[in-house]
């Protein structure tokens, strides 16, 4: 495996256009100062790209299987599906990618306490094993309505050896968790790292997630180049924040014949409620330390948001995201919990793989776009975690009971 | 640009109460403020509700989520008329305390306008440091209107960049974390504020964490004024209808403590 280019991204002012920027309490100003020199620092430092590749390689499994998913592809009859199987990654799921850089980050920076949010529970997870692993101190804001709907992962990260505060304020899911993680920071700056898990936030995060998430693009582009000499046509990933999506863009984001479709969570429709399609259904504010898109209302009220999936039920999407959407360069589709779980299942039963729900939004736009495109067309498509969290909620959907 | 807010601290150490806006209603607000104007607060601090005010400790949450469920969809226009009503009743000097998105969604320019005709003097925007001032400084210059800095024990080298920008006064945070009653300062606070004063003659007050009167003597014998919130937003929780008395009270009290301090930073 090729060592990761952090050199990737030219633009590292922390601005997308007219988006992004540093919107946060003045008490983490420095911090973030301290993070985004250290980053400039770090990232062209041999050692500390050594250090990166060795854990992305023998820790977490790297690089992950670019699969050519046949039985989907003859059955949905158009476009060659391939499958970039983050779901392979230790732990299950992408958030590792960025937690590996950013802890690696921290250990550098002389910190020795890390603490994060997560919705899902995925990235709490990778954070709690990477605290573990550099023998480092873990605490995990998740909202107290995940909590509930990922108990395991709960569970795993205390078996991890980390502290999971449930957070009870607001609607209790991850844009709490972030408020909850932002205080937590602000109330103790010296020795700790706070491990941002999606491509949002003030800058540098949004930098460097899409950094170190990038390597799902790099990997894929130079895996299909191998298997078909081609590239992608179309590359779709699943969108909360934007963590998986835009790691699967970055590679391609100059590569104009490639078209980039991100799939939010529409929850219930894009034009109920019940939804979380920023995107679509935002518009333009300042929240949570970033100029973007969000779900708000006139006054500028934050939107409460609705998606079946815990990973991806976020009123705002990462900076560049916005960017990228406001300029055309990718487009942004809205599915719902529906599509969705029966996503969930087409590809259970047709690949034998058992995909995190949030995932599924992916699937679920390929297999709608898929038989109208040509047959020598290929999409490559993120798998961005496993599905062993959703069997349980995904049962309760569909009104089995399969307690004991 | 002259600034309305820094005279007032020129003879006098300033107290500076806080409440929410709608918390928990359009009448208590105005009853409130004109109860601290009466106590003889020296400027109220009026804080826009929230639905995410990361800066803000649990009292304060609860009381933006208080005035949001008065009224969910309260628009920035009636912030604007309790305002007006206030100033029916009383002059005392104002400022807002809001997170940016209110007013950029609201827009700079006109929001801006409204605090000028208004007398919203000063602006606190926690989500707004030095760097992304050049968002809404255009309109509040030609408003007349003080974006006042925040400065924390954490700036460290950031403050002379902060504070030479500063207008009316500088808000000195007490401690790290979020708003909220506490029991113990930053160990530095004389310190932060003699840096302050040899880049600057624009005024300090401290806020974060004073309730009682010996803090409030404490804090503006360091600078030249007192910012309490949580206490004042937790006398309107308690007394309700009865909190314009004690408010009154309180900040008669509290200026009783802080009259005759001088600084010694």
């Amino acid at each position: 495996m090729t060592e990761l280019n952090l050199e990737l991204n030219k633009n590292t002012t922390g601005r997308y256009g007219e988006y992004g920027g540093q919107y946060i309490p003045e008490t983490l100003m420095n911090q973030l100062d301290l993070m985004t020199k250290a980053y400039e620092h770090y990232k062209n430092d041999p050692e500390f790209k050594t250090e990166l590749h060795d854990l992305l390689v023998d820790y977490a499994n790297r690089p992950s299987l670019l699969y050519y998913a046949k039985r989907m592809t003859e059955d949905l009859g158009g476009a060659q599906i391939y499958l970039k199987r983050e779901d392979l990654n230790h732990t299950g799921a992408h958030k590792i990618n960025n937690v590996i850089g950013q802890a690696l980050l921290a250990k550098h920076m002389g910190k020795t306490r890390l603490i994060a949010e997560t919705g899902a529970g995925q990235h709490g997870v990778a954070t709690a094993t990477i605290a573990a692993l550099f023998g480092m101190e873990c605490e995990v804001f998740m909202g107290k309505e995940d909590t509930d709907r990922q108990k395991l992962n709960v569970y795993r990260m205390e078996l991890l050896g980390a502290k999971v505060h449930p957070v009870t304020s607001g609607s209790m899911v991850l844009k709490d968790a972030i408020n909850a993680a932002l205080q937590e920071w602000a109330t103790r700056v010296d020795d700790t790292f706070y491990v941002m898990g999606s491509a949002t936030g003030p800058h540098p995060y949004p930098l460097m997630v899409r950094d170190f998430q990038s390597i799902i693009s790099q990997e894929s582009k130079s895996q299909l180049k191998e298997q078909t000499g081609k590239l992608p046509d179309m590359v779709v990933a699943c969108v909360g924040g934007g963590s998986n999506a835009i790691g699967s863009f970055a590679n391609y984001i100059d590569e104009p014949s490639v078209q980039l479709v991100g799939a939010e969570a529409a929850g219930k429709g894009v034009d109920t409620d019940l939804t979380a399609a920023t995107v679509e259904r935002g518009s333009e504010g300042i929240f949570h330390g970033m100029k973007s898109m969000f779900l708000q209302n006139k006054t500028g009220q934050i939107n409460p948001v609705y998606s079946i999936s815990a990973g991806l039920d976020y009123p705002g999407v990462g900076p560049e995201h916005a960017a990228l959407a406001a300029s055309g360069r990718a487009q942004y589709v809205g599915i719902t919990d529906d599509e969705a779980v029966d996503a969930f299942e087409y590809i259970a039963k047709t690949e034998g793989i058992v995909a995190a729900i949030e995932s599924c939004h992916a699937v679920a736009y390929v297999q709608k776009i898929a038989p109208k495109m040509r047959k020598d067309q290929i999409i490559v498509c993120t798998l961005s975690g496993r599905g062993d969290k959703d069997v349980a909620s995904i049962a309760k959907y569909k009104g089995v009971n399969i307690d004991d | 640009m002259t600034s309305k807010l820094k005279p007032i601290f020129k003879d006098n150490k300033a107290f500076i109460p806080f409440v929410v806006t709608n918390d928990p209603d359009f009448e208590s607000t105005v009853n409130n403020v004109v109860a601290l104007a009466e106590g003889g607060a020296d400027i109220v601090e009026l804080g826009l509700p929230f639905s995410d005010p990361v800066a803000d400790g649990p009292v304060i949450q609860a009381a933006d989520i208080r005035a949001l469920k008065a009224d969910p969809d309260i628009s920035t226009d009636t912030f604007f008329d309790i305002v007006e009503a206030i100033r029916k009743e009383t002059q005392v000097p104002l400022v807002f305390l809001t997170y940016l998105n209110i007013p950029f969604q609201y827009g700079y320019e006109k929001f801006c306008a409204r605090c000028e005709a208004l007398g919203v003097d000063g602006l606190v925007i926690p989500d707004l440091p030095v760097e992304e001032r050049g968002e809404i400084d255009p309109f509040a210059a030609k408003h007349g209107i003080d974006i006042i800095p925040l400065v924390t024990p954490t700036s460290a080298s950031r403050i002379e960049k902060i504070v030479s920008k500063a207008t009316g006064f500088i808000y000195v945070v007490s401690s790290l974390g979020v708003t909220g009653e506490r029991s113990k300062f930053a160990d530095d606070l004389s310190e932060l504020v003699t840096r302050i004063r040899t880049v600057t003659d624009v005024p300090t007050a401290i806020g974060f964490g004073i309730h009682t009167p010996e803090q409030a003597a404490e804090m503006t014998g360091i600078a030249d004024g007192a910012i309490v919130g949580s206490a004042c937003v937790n006398l309107v929780a308690e007394y309700g209808n009865q909190a314009p008395q004690k408010l009154t009270d309180y900040t008669k009290q509290m200026k009783t403590a802080i009259a005759g301090q001088t600084s010694k930073a």
